[in-house]
């Protein structure tokens, strides 16, 4: 798909999904109509799952919620493969991201929570104790600088002399 | 303090006679004004990528704090090298066809510099940038400006060159992609030109300080890539616009090893050596910067189709600038002058834009906008735009 108007129309809505249908047409020469259609397919073939703001959430309500990353080790059997063990982990919504990984740990989950303690009991009653799992290792994380291809901070101001030629 | 010594009497006459950039006093308005925004800007918005960023610190860590070579790190040289080869099919020896530079500028500088003898002819395509008649002053010569014309997208013809070339013609100055217009001219359209200067003994200065920056299908093509043209063109380019790095001040000029070698002359008395830093940072991006160039140009060109399309709609007609990141709209249908257009924007909406008459007559009727904006910073200054044409219309 590289460089098709598909393509350019994720890197658009990927850097600021509040853009119109009308604005990108404008942007890569084509029809609001076109934009449109294309968009519809992306969504139905499920390349675009969903649209949210990318919000620094330490800014929004102060350092009231924790974020965990945990590594998991699991043994999978044969009726329970990897697949079906994320499809178990991921229905908690205090779970914000699982990935099956390479190297000496099968799941790197990301986990949210209002403490650390809300945390550390959904690992025990809940990770922990699974069938297949034979261990975690959890890491708390301390600052956010950039998520998602954004710096937490504010861009620095345009420092360009107003004009030059 | 004696008051028999004048030091305003002490000062050159070319320099003297030099036009003290009336749009300073523009510029210095648009820098005090508060809430002002700007289409003003002749740099990119993008910062240095940062593996370049990077190879520039890391050369400070290693101590690499000495002049180099005259000409440039060899290093940096070969890589120039390379890049034109890959870039635009053209080969140029790395030790004796290459000199870096404090930016395009001083290269420009440097060549008129060393071909030229008082009272040789310099033709300047205009409009452009501001520095080729001055700097042709500079060096004993006299510019002669050919006026491009906008139904011609702002391109020189072959008979607009014809008409232009006396005996005393040196040099063609060529500024494709232009700033300020965006225009390109394309193998054929070089063709003409090309044609036209076979016979002669002018030399080209070809400034493709933009040549990364072109947003048809076929790449940006040298006038040195044509038949007899290698020999007689000094191609002058830089890491200023293709990779973000105007502060950075590194450019460069190539061409046959005679011309570099008296190029090299002048710069070796004046300039000694370009930033060492710069160039180490510089050989990173001719390596690995090539992904950087296109993301970049792919913004550019997003930005560059709203422009285009917001000036055609509020009715000041626009042509498609098909390079660097000008557009340059027509304003005579507001009945101003650039200088009037420009100045009353600036007041009453405060948005800058640049007269298009600072880049020479036939810029008069024009503005020049950058397009090196975000694309809400663009949009709003449309809006304003829009607003000011509605109350002229009145």
């Amino acid at each position: 798909m590289a460089n098709t108007l598909k393509s350019k129309i994720l890197d658009i809505l990927h850097k600021d999904c509040r853009i119109s249908n009308e604005e990108i047409a404008k942007m890569i020469g084509s029809t609001t109509e076109e934009v449109a259609a294309l968009i519809a397919e992306l969504e139905s073939d499920g390349v675009i799952l969903g649209y949210g703001a990318k919000v620094n959430w330490d800014k929004a309500y102060g350092p009231d919620s924790v974020t965990a990353y945990i590594e998991l080790r699991v043994t999978p059997m044969e009726s329970l493969g990897f697949d079906r063990i994320a499809e178990r982990i991921y229905q908690y919504p205090e779970v914000k991201s699982i990935n099956l990984m390479s190297g000496s740990y099968d799941f790197g989950i990301t986990i949210e929570g209002s403490n650390i303690r809300e945390i550390s009991s959904f690992i025990s009653e809940h990770l922990a104790t699974m069938n297949s799992v034979v261990g975690t290792a959890t890491h708390f994380v301390l600052k956010r600088y950039k998520f998602d291809g954004v710096v937490c901070d504010l861009p620095e101001n345009d420092d360009r002399e107003v004009i030059s030629l | 303090m004696s008051s028999s010594f004048n030091p305003e009497s002490m000062i050159n006459s070319v320099v003297s006679n030099m036009p003290p950039s009336g749009i300073r006093r523009f510029f210095d308005i648009a820098a005090e004004m508060k809430d002002c925004i700007s289409l003003g800007v002749g740099e990119p918005d993008f910062v240095t990528p940062w593996h370049i960023r990077d190879k520039g610190i890391y050369s400070l860590e290693k101590g690499h704090t000495h002049y180099t070579s005259n000409s440039g790190l060899k290093e940096l040289r070969i890589e120039i090298s390379k890049y034109m080869e890959r870039r635009f099919d053209l080969k140029y020896d790395p030790l004796t066809q290459s000199v870096v530079t404090v930016g395009g500028s001083e290269a420009i500088d440097l060549f008129l510099r060393a071909v030229l003898n008082p009272g040789d002819e310099v033709l300047v395509c205009e409009p452009s940038f501001v520095c080729y008649k001055p700097l042709v002053q500079l060096a004993g010569g006299v510019p002669i400006a050919i006026e491009t014309k906008a139904e011609n997208d702002f391109r020189l013809t072959p008979d607009e060159l014809r008409t232009a070339i006396t005996p005393k013609t040196r040099v063609l100055v060529l500024p494709y992609p232009n700033n300020p217009t965006g225009a390109i001219m394309t193998r054929a359209d070089l063709e003409g030109i090309a044609e036209v200067l076979r016979n002669t003994n002018i030399m080209v200065l070809s400034d493709e300080i933009y040549a990364e920056l072109t947003y048809t299908d076929e790449r940006h093509v040298s006038i040195a890539e044509l038949d007899g043209m290698y020999e007689r063109t000094v191609i002058v380019s830089g890491f200023s616009k293709s990779y973000a790095m105007t502060g950075w001040r590194l450019g460069y000029a190539l061409g046959h090893p005679s011309i570099i070698k008296a190029m090299t002359k002048v710069h070796q008395y004046a300039i000694m050596s370009a930033p060492t830093t710069a160039q180490y940072a510089a050989i990173e991006a001719l390596r690995n910067g090539d992904a950087d160039i296109s993301a970049m140009r792919e913004d550019y060109n997003y930005r560059r189709q709203v422009i285009v399309g917001g000036f055609n709609a509020i009715g000041l007609d626009c042509f498609e600038p098909k390079g660097a990141f000008y557009c340059f709209p027509c304003i005579k249908s507001s009945g101003m002058d650039s200088n009037t257009f420009c100045e009353t924007l600036l007041h009453s909406k405060k948005l800058a834009v640049v007269p298009g008459n600072a880049f020479g007559e036939s810029g008069e009727g024009f503005i020049r906008c950058s397009y090196a904006y975000s694309i809400k910073n663009i949009n709003e200054a449309l809006n304003r735009v829009e607003a000011f044409m509605r109350e002229i219309r009145k």
